[in-house]
């Protein structure tokens, strides 16, 4: 692989990391604020109605920050990888297309309205905007997943001279990979919005300030927490692993450190992957649950790296201990959110302070483990860009040279860090302020007409 | 008609859309610290773009999509080509995006002014850059045996280009005038109006001088016009347009600013006229032949999917677009600082 490449690679594993730190809060938020003005439409309560317009406010700065670096990621398919959009581009190019058309039109139509048009066009129409800015988010979510799942693997196509040829969109759409990967992805994102709500909350809560609106962040954030920590893992994590068992055993392989073909094969809880030995060092497994989690008997055959050609093999070291990281946090998550919930069952949990503590300090999280849970996707998806039929070292520009990408990676990482200096501080500074009394009349008129804090 | 044509008509629809939405909010950052005296002015400035600035810059994400779907060696010779420049478009997209979103974040002076300051600059220096694209796609870039070129500054700032550009930055500023004028009232509006109509005399005398340069760069862009004859009424129906912002300036907003919207259009759509088939022309002395709709297309399964999702799509974009230029109509309120 060419410098040229890898400078490509370290600016898109920039960018992107960045950028999805972003996508990953609104996907889930946008949700959950349309659950606070439903309840808030129904049932009359305008605590949930403040409570709505106080995220809005973390939605847009979240959602400003994610599309002005999400665009980024469109175009560099074409400034950096100009041989994958050449060999590619007719199958994920629709992909792409239709996130622009169907979700981003969606998305940012109506956010207008949603933020700043609450008194221009009656209750209905505002929960119908937060609805379809909901909608949106989601809706582009489903693009860009099936698209990395054609990616990860090829369907509903033909390859013609020295391109793919797209022989069904549909099958392009109902990618068996990304029936578990899309909801997988959503329920992560879920996760995410739950725990810096709950979080958020449990913040209230102990320092005594806003604990009205205190509590509905905490009540919906545990038990949207709780729900989707549980269905990270069942079904959706679950089924995605036994899609990859089928699809990619160099990923799976490399995901639980598994370097000899073996019956029975044990999962690690924990260990060091030792590459020349071809070992975990100091493990902890469970003997055959990966063999049970794959094929449903603890004694099947799985493949190990032996039996992988060595360049086939993606960076073993980084996938393993992405994927660890994931699952070791989506586990805690569903603990901590669980005994959350117990006891806001048992109507003792606002008073717990112990509890809120964790509850507060668990929020950034998830964040870790979105990211891991890409990393695993992405890193152990190596060597290849598209499965099975292109390489990540055909796929790059030829024009763009090693020193042109290391300037514009140098220049993102400037100023993403200011962007994200930036965007700690409003965020801190909203948090800060906290939601206005309910009972305050709603914003009218777009961002300067007195919506200024 | 082809598949092929289809799309080049779909492309050049998009790109204008694209011109005309983000155009004006382009002009009024590019015009925003010359026509708003003072912070509460600026701020109303903002608002009369604010709930709508997003939604126009998806134009320009649609039609990213639609390259890769439709126009696939194209999207990836000239993003990887224009790489630099395209790479600042992004920060400077990134810079402006910001600029907008977190002005009104915080209630300081100094915070307010910071980001007026980016807001207009990230917005001149997109407008020129843009200009400085359409005028190096109507010059061709040179190719290499490959099929791809390396777009370096040497090769893309030449004085055709920069005159293309300041057309860009001229017509953006007066098209972001005429919004101006429509959205404001008072001693705000009367100085947008004054704004858009020198600026029209300004853009008109430097698409003269475009339209002569393109001659001497681009001796064949009149063969369209000759050979089937109609396309020639792109040209003169862009020139009416211009026209009509000249009678209606002053008098009726929402008519002077239609009328601008269809001369910034009509500009884009004189350029595609002339060039057709071609979607990139190669420069003389280049080792390949340029990019058409046929050598850059994507098979013709893609073009017929992409082109059902274009019509879907579109519908309800347009659905989107009327509901939420309703919901916004009439004058941008003062803000009182």
């Amino acid at each position: 692989m060419n410098d040229a490449t890898i400078a490509a690679r370290w600016q898109f594993a920039f960018t992107i990391m960045f950028h999805y730190l972003f996508p990953v809060l609104t996907m889930g938020l946008g949700v959950l604020i349309a659950v606070l003005k439903t309840i808030e439409l129904r049932t009359g309560n305008t605590a949930y109605g403040a409570a709505a317009r106080f995220w809005a406010r973390i939605f847009a700065i979240t959602f400003a920050t994610g599309v002005v670096t999400g665009i980024p990621m469109e175009f560099q398919f074409g400034t950096n990888w100009a041989r994958f959009s050449r060999y590619a581009g007719p199958a994920v190019g629709q992909t792409l297309f239709m996130e622009g058309v169907f979700a981003f039109f969606a998305e940012s139509s109506f956010l207008g309205v949603f933020l700043f048009g609450e008194k221009r066009v009656g209750p209905r129409a505002h929960w119908f905007s937060a609805v379809m800015v909901a909608f949106g988010a989601v809706l582009s979510g489903f693009f860009i997943v099936a698209t990395n799942a054609w990616m990860q693997h090829p369907v509903g196509y033909r390859v013609v001279g020295d391109r793919v040829e797209l022989t069904s969109l549909w099958a392009l759409l109902t990618n068996p990979y990304v029936r578990w990967q899309y909801p997988h992805v959503i329920s992560g994102s879920l996760v995410t919005a739950s725990m810096v709500m709950a979080g958020t909350g449990a913040f209230y809560l102990l320092l005594r300030r806003h604990e009205e609106a205190g509590r509905i962040f905490v009540r919906v954030g545990v038990i949207a927490g709780a729900i989707f920590s549980a269905t990270s893992l069942f079904p959706t994590g679950a089924f995605h692993g036994e899609m990859l068992t089928r699809t990619q055993p160099a990923k799976v392989a490399a995901m639980e450190g598994l370097f000899k073909t073996q019956a029975g094969a044990p999962l690690a809880i924990i260990g060091m992957p030792d590459r020349e030995r071809q070992e975990l060092t100091d493990p902890i497994v469970v003997p055959g649950l990966i063999s049970f989690l794959a094929y449903g008997s603890f004694d099947a055959r799985v493949t190990g790296l032996n039996d992988i050609p060595p360049d086939l093999h993606p960076p073993i070291e980084i996938v393993y201990y992405a994927y660890h990281i994931m699952v070791g946090l989506g586990t805690i998550f569903i603990a901590i959110m669980g005994t959350a919930v117990f006891f806001l069952w048992r109507r003792t949990l606002f008073e717990r302070r112990g509890v809120l503590w964790i509850l507060m300090l668990s929020a950034p999280f998830p964040y870790i483990a979105n990211e891991a849970g890409w990393v695993v996707a992405e890193v152990g998806r190596q060597p290849w860009t598209v499965y099975g039929l292109q390489r990540v070292s055909e796929a790059s520009s030829l024009n763009v040279t090693a020193g042109m990408t290391y300037f514009t990676l140098f220049g993102f990482m400037g100023l993403y860090l200011v962007l994200g200096l930036l965007y700690l501080l409003l965020f801190a500074r909203i948090v800060n302020q906290g939601p206005r009394d309910p009972l305050a009349p709603a914003l009218d008129g777009p961002a300067g007409t007195g919506g200024h804090a | 008609m082809t598949l092929n044509t289809a799309w080049f008509l779909l492309l050049a629809f998009m790109l204008a859309g694209y011109a005309v939405l983000d155009g004006f909010d382009l002009g009024i950052g590019s015009i925003h610290l010359l026509l708003g005296r003072d912070r509460a002015e600026r701020a109303r400035l903002i608002d009369s773009i604010g709930p709508v600035w997003n939604g126009n810059e998806v134009w320009l994400l649609g039609v990213g999509g639609a390259l890769v779907a439709a126009f696939p060696n194209l999207y990836a010779a000239s993003f990887s080509g224009f790489y630099l420049a395209l790479m600042l478009v992004l920060w400077l997209l990134l810079l402006r995006g910001i600029g907008i979103e977190f002005r009104h974040q915080i209630h300081h002076a100094l915070w307010e002014d910071f980001w007026d300051v980016v807001f207009s600059i990230a917005s001149v220096l997109l407008a020129l850059l843009f200009g400085v694209a359409l005028a190096n796609v109507l010059r061709g870039v040179p190719f290499e045996a490959g099929g791809d070129f390396r777009g370096t500054f040497t090769v893309l700032l030449n004085p055709f280009s920069i005159l293309g550009g300041v057309l860009g930055v001229a017509t953006l500023a007066m098209h972001g005038a005429c919004w101006a004028a429509l959205k404001t009232d008072g001693p705000l509006q009367a100085r947008a109006r004054r704004t858009a109509s020198t600026l029209w005399w300004v853009s008109l005398a430097l698409l003269a001088a475009m339209v002569a340069a393109s001659f001497a760069v681009r001796p064949d862009f009149t063969r369209n016009f000759t050979i089937y004859g109609w396309p020639i009424a792109i040209p003169l129906l862009t020139i009416a347009a211009m026209g009509g912002v000249r009678a209606y300036a002053g008098r009726d907003d929402l008519r002077a600013f239609l009328f601008s919207c269809g001369y910034v259009a009509g500009i884009l759509a004189s350029v595609a006229a002339g060039l057709y088939p071609t979607l990139l022309p190669a420069a003389p002395g280049s080792a390949a032949p340029g990019l058409d709709i046929y050598n850059a297309a994507a098979p013709r399964s893609s073009l017929l999917y992409a082109l059902v999702i274009y019509l879907f799509g579109l519908t309800i974009v347009i659905a989107y677009l009327v509901h939420v230029y309703r919901v916004w109509r009439g004058k941008t309120r003062p803000v009182y600082e």
